[in-house]
């Protein structure tokens, strides 16, 4: 287990590490380059001036050369300067890092708290009307442009109704802990709408293939009451998938949070990345995009150790003889 | 898995099976007119007579009327005609990346799945590297990449037909995953059957192999996938364009006609509920249709 | 006379790797080892020993679906080895094979047609008219009907479909047809109709057979001379009546004491005791020592290798320390 750990941590960096020079080769590719930003600014610099510039930047050297510096100075904790930002990229990085965590963690749970007894629930009745119904609301989540929703919660609850701000967050630290949540409650509305439906689809997948299992059909047999073995004997094998799942997307969540954050102007790591690339601030666009590649690979690194660790066979045989 | 029932033939109960889930029908039906209409949009615009490019500030964000049935956006354009011609843009996209995407995607998984070994070790990781990315963010970065950087003339980098392919081609670069482990899949089971031994005993070559034997046994999977990749191109394809980094303007697209959505919602708020509503209408189209084709090419879901 | 395939110790090793894309090798499965085989022109050859004995291996070799790890492999008195892809590709057609079970050997999605169609489409044999000719008349050769030609395999019974996989074995004329174990997935009271259709095919085409099988009785009606394999080696190899009367290898004899026999009253049955070991890490010496009754020291530190038997037929070849005395 110790061994497979280091394996998949050692794959990971690897993943990383490539990703970093196909993200910094992109960058590269960006409109501008840093100089041409300076040169803009200030119309007194010559092309001489210009050429002088690059060559001290060392942006004359190919591209490997500078990946190479870069590296090294990022491996000794050195990213570069925001300049949007105006202050060292890992430490713009961190609020809105803070501001994620906040917005993607309760949209996460409270998307788990709806989807998961709803999935089970359906899946105990499938084909009825509530399923139908239940399924054909999940479809409309998964297929609803993020922006849009995001449009129709503004229109309804800020632009029609006025019950709630628009978007952003109040920047004054004297404003009540009410008003900080007011802000918060659409785009964890929208958030939450957009991930229930596939959350829900596959809980309901998972319960109802396992159902349909001997061991299950056991169970019935021998009397145990149907509350019984919907709790204890399915629920539990049927979490497995749902947990890999689940932890497959949370990495992701991060940045793919990016359109509600730019919608509801939360300063989040997505409206950072967006920001950054739109902004030409290339230091800060490639440590926010490597770290939300680290965050996605964290996930798939949880999603593998949760399998291994629910393992059905292992996990149903052990917890069989307990209380 | 019983492969030999996995794609019945059509009209062996397959088209009933489909025909049994409305849901998919009327999906299917919906996608068809979206189609159709947008396919006809020119037609629509010569009759009426309306240049749906002709900027019109006397008429701006005019509500509907009889000329302007659903009314004309910011700069006096007619909104129902760039709806229509921007469904072609977004179908089109949506078509032809989730097309490229599953040929790339066979052609990978194949290529894993049949030789195995070394190269299906490194074809795998690299899919596992690609599905370990931030999709969005990574596709905004590409979408926002200077074409002139790579060669391109800047006239060529700058116009619309460059904007349609190029994210055609980000979304096709990324997109192919599903596919490639489907087909992987696949094609690692049926290779070792002894009917592909016995093609290859007879001198079958390696492409005669895949396209005889390997490829028939996941076109049914491959075509469930395609279509609900349909749906996430389109839904991507907006995203980005809404962002300003897809098809840009004036070439309509349902993603940048929302783009000022947000800035004219409290004057004019049905230019940000149509586009929206098509997206979605057609998103879901796919899903629902993707779901049904799945379930009627499935012979365990009849059990 | 020149031998149609000649074998001259072959050798066919799989790795066994471990995951991933530097997996490392972890073992080396020994299919077979240094095995010598010549079959005639219009000969049958049986390939007879437990399963896991190599058999299979042996016989994809002989059909040029396996490239030998080590050793000789001439077709025709040409050596196959040093031919490209392509080369190797064209030559398959001289050497066919037919396998255990029909139902795996044919795709199930395509007709017995297309089926029998395939190894003329692949070769380019004729005009599309002359190889429907070609496929119609394949059909009826095996005792089946024109119109089985539209239907598909699920329509078939087991045997039916082994003689659709044996039509499509004979398509494109071989010298050479490969049967690995062609009647153990059939029911028993078929096995003897695709027996006696074997035998017919064999009279009228003169083809040579590498006859694989387990089951010694399965293959006494047929073969000209015998292989024993055991643990990836030709253990014994003789002309039939021979081997079958007068055994020199303790291996061979226990086999033949394995089939159940009606007409000889006294039951002598010395069945083997223990498994056969893992070709992975073969025994030392004598591979079959852990399981001989004649087994002494010298069996467990050096192999015997194939030779005449004192007292024998230069026809009949063992490999064994101590042979049995011709009874």
């Amino acid at each position: 287990m110790t061994r497979y750990i280091v394996d998949r941590i050692v794959q990971s960096l690897a993943v990383l590490l490539v990703m970093s020079f196909v993200i910094y080769g992109l960058i590269g590719l960006m409109p501008g380059d840093p100089v041409d930003l300076m040169i803009s600014a200030d119309p007194k610099v010559t092309a001489e001036d210009a050429a002088r510039l690059k060559a001290l930047y060392g942006l004359d050297r190919p591209l490997l050369t500078r990946y190479g510096n870069w590296l090294k100075a990022a491996l000794g904790g050195e990213f570069g300067y925001s300049r949007l930002y105006a202050k060292p990229a890992l430490v713009a990085l961190g609020p809105a890092l803070v501001s994620t965590t906040i917005l993607v963690g309760i949209s996460f749970v409270l998307s788990l708290l709806i989807a998961l007894p709803a999935g089970v629930w359906v899946a105990t009745r499938p084909d009825g009307p509530a399923d139908r119904t239940v399924n054909l609301a999940c479809f409309a989540g998964v297929s609803m442009p993020p922006f849009w929703l995001a449009i129709l919660l503004i229109l309804t609850f800020a632009v029609g109704l006025r019950w709630l701000p628009a978007g952003g967050v109040p920047t004054r630290s004297d404003v009540g802990l009410g008003e900080q949540l007011r802000h918060m409650v659409l785009p964890v509305a929208t958030l939450t709408l957009l991930q229930i439906g596939g959350y829900l689809r596959f809980m309901r997948a998972a319960m109802i293939e396992t159902l349909r299992q001997d061991y299950i059909r056991t169970a019935q047999a021998k009397g145990a009451g149907p509350a019984r073995v919907l709790l204890k004997h399915a629920l539990r094998n049927a979490l497995n998938p749902v947990v890999t799942v689940v932890a497959l997307g949370f990495g992701g969540l991060f940045s793919g949070a990016l359109i509600t954050e730019t919608m509801f102007a939360w300063p989040g790591m997505g409206k950072l990345i967006l920001d950054s690339i739109m902004g030409n601030d290339f230091n800060l666009a490639l440590v926010a995009l490597l770290f939300a590649t680290l965050l996605v690979l964290v996930g798939n690194l949880l999603a593998d150790l949760a399998y291994a660790w629910l393992d059905p066979r292992v996990s149903f045989t052990e917890r069989e003889g307990g209380p | 898995m019983s492969e030999a029932l996995a794609l019945p033939a059509p009209g062996d109960g397959f088209l009933g099976r489909l025909g049994r889930r409305p849901l998919a029908v009327a999906s299917a039906a919906i996608l068809a007119l979206l189609a159709a209409l947008a396919l006809l949009a020119p037609l629509f615009a010569m009759l009426s007579g309306i240049d749906p490019n002709a900027v019109d500030l006397l008429q701006r964000l005019e509500p509907p009327s009889a000329q302007h049935w659903l009314g004309t956006d910011d700069i006096g354009r007619d909104v129902l005609l760039r709806l229509l011609l921007g469904g072609r843009v977004s179908l089109f996209v949506g078509l032809t990346a989730a097309l490229a995407s599953a040929v790339i995607g066979t052609a990978i998984g194949l290529m894993a799945g049949y030789w195995g070994e070394r190269a299906d070790a490194l074809l795998m990781r690299l899919t596992d590297g690609i599905i370990a990315l931030p999709l969005l963010p990574l596709l905004i970065v590409l979408a926002a990449v200077d074409l002139t950087k790579l060669g391109l003339s800047a006239e060529l980098a700058g116009s619309e037909t460059i904007s349609l392919y190029r994210i055609v081609a980000i979304i096709a670069l990324v997109g192919w995953t599903t596919v490639a482990r489907l087909v992987r899949g696949a094609a690692l089971s049926v290779r070792t059957r002894d009917y592909v031994l016995a093609a290859i005993g007879q001198g079958a070559s390696p492409w005669r192999v895949m396209a005889v034997h390997i490829l028939p046994n996941v076109a049914s999977p491959i075509v469930v996938a395609t279509t609900l990749s349909v749906g996430n191109v389109i839904l991507l394809e907006s995203v980005l364009s809404f962002l300003g980094l897809g098809i840009q303007p004036p070439l309509p697209s349902w993603g940048n006609m929302l783009t000022n959505a947000q800035e004219l919602m409290t004057s004019a708020p049905w230019l940000a509920i149509w586009p929206g509503m098509l997206i979605f209408v057609t998103v879901i189209a796919c899903n629902l249709l993707g779901d049904g084709l799945q379930d009627a090419l499935d012979p365990r879901a009849q059990e | 006379m020149q031998a149609l395939l000649e074998l001259d110790q072959v050798s066919k090793h799989f790795p066994l790797r471990g995951r991933g894309l530097f997996g490392g090798r972890l073992g080396t499965v020994q299919a077979v080892s240094e095995a010598s085989l010549a079959i005639a022109r219009g000969e049958t050859l049986a390939l007879v020993g437990e399963s896991g004995c190599g058999k299979t291996t042996l016989g994809r070799v002989a059909a040029l679906l396996h490239r030998p790890t080590a050793g000789r492999l001439s077709l025709d008195g040409s050596d196959v080895a040093g031919l490209g892809r392509d080369a190797l590709r064209r030559l398959r057609r001289k050497v066919q094979t037919v396998f255990q079970d029909p139902f795996g050997s044919l795709n199930p999605r395509l007709t017995a047609g297309f089926s029998l169609r395939e190894p003329l489409d692949i070769h380019r044999v004729g005009t599309p008219s002359d190889r429907n000719a070609r496929i119609a008349e394949l059909i009826v050769a095996v005792g089946l009907r024109r119109d089985d030609l539209e239907r598909y395999p699920h329509q078939f019974s087991g045997g039916q479909r082994q003689r659709i996989a044996i039509a499509r074995a004979l398509a494109l004329d071989p010298a050479l047809v490969v049967l690995d174990e062609p009647l153990s997935s059939l029911d028993v009271s078929v096995q003897s109709q695709v027996l006696n259709l074997l035998a017919e095919i064999k009279r009228r085409r003169g083809l040579a057979y590498l006859f694989i099988s387990h089951d010694l009785a399965a293959v006494e009606h047929l073969a000209d001379r015998i292989a024993v394999m055991y643990l990836g080696r030709v253990v014994e190899l003789a002309p039939r009546d021979l081997l079958l009367r007068q055994p020199a290898h303790p291996y061979t004899r226990a086999l033949i004491d394995a089939v159940p026999r009606i007409e000889d009253g006294r039951r002598r049955r010395a069945v083997l005791k223990g498994d056969v070991p893992s070709p992975i890490d073969p025994p030392k010496g004598c591979a079959f020592h852990p399981r001989c009754p004649r087994a002494e020291a010298r069996c467990r530190v050096q192999r015997p290798v194939l030779a005449i038997p004192p007292g024998r037929a230069a026809a009949h070849l063992a490999a064994c320390h101590f042979p049995l005395d011709p009874a």
